[in-house]
């Protein structure tokens, strides 16, 4: 019984993670209405109830890959590993208003790049205080900052070791899931009503995951809107972060 | 044809990360350069062009539809994986890090969205806002 089970979700992964993730979705859409009487949205009690089952599958496996990892449920990696994820992300934007877009868009360049040096002066700062001294290592953790892609894709290209990279992801991922778990309560604070504002949002926040779980869980019309200027951070992260933010960080910590 | 939406949806997609990738090339970094922003502005600018020469039926839209209908569990299914256990292990420097970057961003994006008008479709007396 238990090998049929097994070879039947084995052959059918993704068929699985459709099936688990609707289970997901329908609890929280119910655990939203009863518990919190609506005002906690049913999609942000979804993606805590998914970061919690990545930290059981990551304790059960010892693995990088949270749930997915868990042979049953590895159909849950292809649905949300970045192929599926991207074409969503794409299929959002048949949604945006042109004129919208448009008009919010330098003020959205402009958070792009305030998302992208002001993360990263604090990742050095902070990697300074903590006793790092040479540029390599700085650039590197100030990078994940960034986001956990631009930083070992900047460790990488500079020359880090691979635990300052492996600080560096670090500090990236728990960037993210921070951002997933606290936009919908700072969702006032930050006054994330519009498109132009979810723009904004989108350049500061910078990483692709962290903007598109945390506007689903405030608002899903402004996905697309943050979704579109965030999917441009990696890029001018990596770009920035080898060049023009390296040699700044080795000007002024010349060892 | 629900799979003329989603074909178109996957040209876009396509052509938006081989762009990026070119555009990273072009830049001389090792990653793409806003590959999927890319892919959205172009299915943007196709369903408007498509519109006009009423070449988009609704049904055909639907399968476009659906795939941003499934993006909140996609991204459910996102959350699954990350590796939330290194994440809680990893040593201060990282929390620390990470936490400083996003309070200091939150403020940004809160001090930016100040500057909005409340209603900027309203007549003009709200200019001071």
């Amino acid at each position: 019984m238990r090998e049929i089970l097994e070879k039947a979700a084995k052959e059918n992964g993704l068929i699985v993670a459709f099936a688990i993730v609707g289970l997901v979705v329908l609890l929280s859409g119910f655990l939203s209405r009863k518990l919190t009487f609506g005002r906690v949205q049913g999609s942000a009690i979804a993606i805590l109830i998914g970061l919690a089952l990545a930290w059981v599958g990551g304790k059960i496996t010892g693995g990088s890959k949270g749930f997915a990892d868990i042979a049953f449920f590895s159909g849950i990696g292809l649905m949300g590993g970045s192929m599926l994820r991207d074409f969503a992300i794409v299929a959002t934007a048949f949604e945006v208003q042109a004129e919208e877009a448009k008009r919010a868009g330098w003020v959205g360049a402009i958070a792009l790049l305030l998302g992208t040096v002001l993360p990263f002066v604090v990742g050095v700062c902070v990697a300074r205080a903590y006793g790092f001294t040479d540029a390599v290592s700085l650039t590197t953790i100030g990078a994940g900052a960034v986001t956990y892609i631009v930083g070992p894709v900047t460790g990488a290209a500079i020359g880090a070791s691979s635990d300052v990279m492996a600080l560096s992801i670090a500090t990236g991922v728990i960037k993210a899931i921070l951002v997933m778990v606290s936009t919908p309560m700072a969702a006032k604070f930050m006054r994330l009503k519009t498109p132009r504002s979810a723009m904004v949002f989108g350049g500061l926040a910078g990483t692709v995951s962290g903007v598109s779980a945390g506007l689903a869980a405030t608002d899903r019309t402004l996905v697309p809107y943050g979704a579109l200027v965030a999917t441009f951070h990696t890029g001018l992260g990596c770009l920035l972060g080898t060049s023009v933010l390296y040699f700044a960080v080795k000007a002024i910590f010349p060892n | 044809m629900f799979i003329y939406g989603t074909a178109l949806l996957a040209v876009c997609h396509l052509l938006g990360i081989v762009l990026g990738d070119m555009l990273g090339l072009a830049l001389g970094v090792k990653a793409n350069v806003g590959g999927v922003g890319i892919a959205m502005l172009l299915l943007i600018t196709l369903r408007i062009w498509l519109h006009r020469r009423g070449l988009l039926c609704s049904t055909s839209e639907g399968g476009v539809h659906y795939w941003g209908a499934l993006y909140i569990p996609v991204v459910v299914a996102m959350a699954m994986q990350q590796n939330v256990v290194a994440a809680l292990r990893s040593g201060r420097v990282a929390v620390i890090a990470a936490v400083g970057s996003v309070v200091v961003c939150a403020l940004f994006v809160s001090f930016i969205n100040r500057l909005e008008p409340e209603q900027p479709e309203q007549p003009p007396q709200d200019k001071t806002a």
